[in-house]
């Protein structure tokens, strides 16, 4: 018995200490990336990493506004990608170098397949008969969102207003809500929601910039990572996500 | 005590002022009576304010009964009935908001006949205040249910002898007896609804004025004006150490 408890505590030892070791013989990378972004990400992270077997890249999704106080406060990210412009301003201390913009989306109303409400347009979201939720004007899915109510003339009356597009996809995805406002690239992801078209949406673009943070370890690495996304197979993998060339 | 243990709890100590200080140095004194009094905080700390109260009445108007009910009940059943009861106690929040949305939500257990009824509860106010409730609850009742449970049941007999009905006994033996718990559950309960955060962003959703909390504000702000989430959360800090400071007091006083 307790010859067997001691061959699993060496064991145990000896698994802790090769995973210590493999650890620091591969180059890790961490990359922040605006919850919008999950989708193109996760497969750009299975990419780059086929491309360099000896570095482990892991991708943390939140709302931008939210990723980009988390730097400003030395979350331990080496690459930041903003669903919006303001953001990446928001963290520019703790950035190195010229941002660049590599994607752009638009947006659109999700409705739960079947369109149950019957939602035709923007106009169905202002006058309060549905129930619908949108991005708070603090996160950029929201600033967006409410740039396009005003230059369509209507103040929307939303049943809440989400911290990212995500909680906003997730409200509409499980029909809690008859509608929402997220970027055109959430609902291709989504197969419990379809897309109901925001005429003028093409007004308001989302421009997407993407930069390497000043504490990266490794600042060749985490550039090599940015050129990806930038480079062609980046953007092929974004357009098939629905994501617009910058 | 072992002289070993003190810097273990000085460690201890440390870890729980440090950050509640370093929130106090964080704060913009200047700008605080500006911040504290934008629309969007007085907003906020009203509709905290009203739905922690109406939650807290809730939880006496209904956890009195159940701690009385779970302390007298002798059933092989109550050890697991009364850890269903306590389970929000230790559960994540987000968990209870899930949990809530799967019963009352739109496409919920009651929600489908709730809404043929033309009663939504999700996104509005009344969410807010089930959310609370749900979480503040088992304060409540664990205070009840200890307190009864000490009681020894001589001055109920008593009391029943002399003719006294059962509501009677309630009202002048027992409440009396049960003050002190009633108190410290009210305070306790009151605190937790008014902090309750998870249940309310994932049942409630957030719109201000109607589900926007104070600590649902303090999480949207932190993100665009870091100064008025740091000034909302001080006036929370402050609230949370004089609840405490006033809800266990009498227990304080009865340690040797």
């Amino acid at each position: 018995m307790s010859r067997a408890a001691a061959a699993v505590a060496a064991a145990a030892v000896a698994v802790g200490l090769t995973g210590c070791a493999s650890a620091d013989a591969r180059h890790e990378l961490t990359v922040y990336a605006a919850a919008s972004l999950t989708e193109p990400f996760g497969e750009l992270e299975a990419g780059f990493e086929a491309a360099h077997p000896d570095v482990e890249v892991t991708v943390v999704h939140g709302g931008s506004s939210s990723l980009a106080a988390q730097i400003l406060e030395g979350a331990p990210a080496d690459v930041f990608a903003s669903a919006d412009e303001a953001q990446m301003r928001v963290a520019a201390p703790e950035i190195s170098g010229e941002p660049v913009v590599f994607a752009t989306n638009t947006l659109t109303i999700a409705v739960p397949r079947g369109n149950p409400a019957g939602i035709a347009g923007l106009d169905d979201l202002a006058d309060g008969s549905v129930v619908s939720v949108i991005c708070a004007p603090q996160v950029p899915c929201g600033a967006a969102t409410l740039t396009l109510a005003q230059s369509a003339g209507l103040t929307l009356r939303p049943a809440s207003q989400e911290g990212s597009v995500t909680d906003v996809l997730g409200k509409v995805a499980t029909g809690q809500a008859d509608a929402g406002v997220v970027y055109a690239t959430d609902v291709l992801r989504e197969p419990a929601v379809a897309a109901v078209d925001i005429d003028g949406a093409h007004a308001v673009i989302s421009r997407y910039p993407i930069a390497t943070t000043a504490r990266a370890e490794d600042s060749a690495l985490a550039g090599a990572f940015v050129d990806y996304v930038t480079g062609p197979h980046g953007r092929a993998l974004l357009a098939d996500a629905g994501f617009g060339a910058p | 005590m072992p002289r070993w243990m003190l810097p273990l709890a000085l460690v201890g100590a440390a870890l729980i002022a440090v950050p509640l200080l370093a929130t106090l140095l964080r704060l913009d004194w200047s700008r605080a009576p500006q911040l504290l009094s934008s629309p969007a905080a007085l907003d906020a700390l009203s509709l905290s304010l009203r739905t922690a109260a109406a939650a807290t009445i809730l939880c006496v108007l209904l956890g009195v009964p159940l701690g009385y009910a779970l302390a007298q009940w002798r059933s092989r059943l109550q050890p697991t009935v009364r850890a269903l009861i306590l389970a929000p106690l230790v559960l994540p929040p987000v968990v209870g908001g899930l949990a809530l949305l799967y019963a009352f939500g739109r496409r919920g257990l009651l929600g489908e006949s709730l809404h043929a009824l033309g009663i939504e509860i999700a996104f509005s106010t009344a969410a807010v205040v089930v959310a609370q409730t749900f979480v503040a609850l088992p304060f409540m009742v664990l205070a009840v249910e200890s307190s009864v449970g000490a009681l020894t049941g001589h001055h109920e007999s008593l009391s029943a002898t002399l003719g006294a009905s059962r509501t009677t006994t309630l009202r002048h033996v027992t409440l009396p007896a049960l003050r002190p718990a009633l108190i410290t559950g009210t305070v306790l309960v009151f605190a937790r609804a008014l902090g309750e955060f998870g249940a309310t962003l994932t049942f409630a959703g957030s719109l201000p004025g109607v589900t926007r909390t104070l600590p649902l504000e303090i999480y949207l702000q932190r993100e665009s004006d870091a100064d008025a989430a740091v000034a909302l959360a001080v006036m929370l800090v402050a609230l949370a150490v004089t609840v405490v400071a006033l809800a266990y007091r009498p227990l304080a006083r009865r340690a040797p």
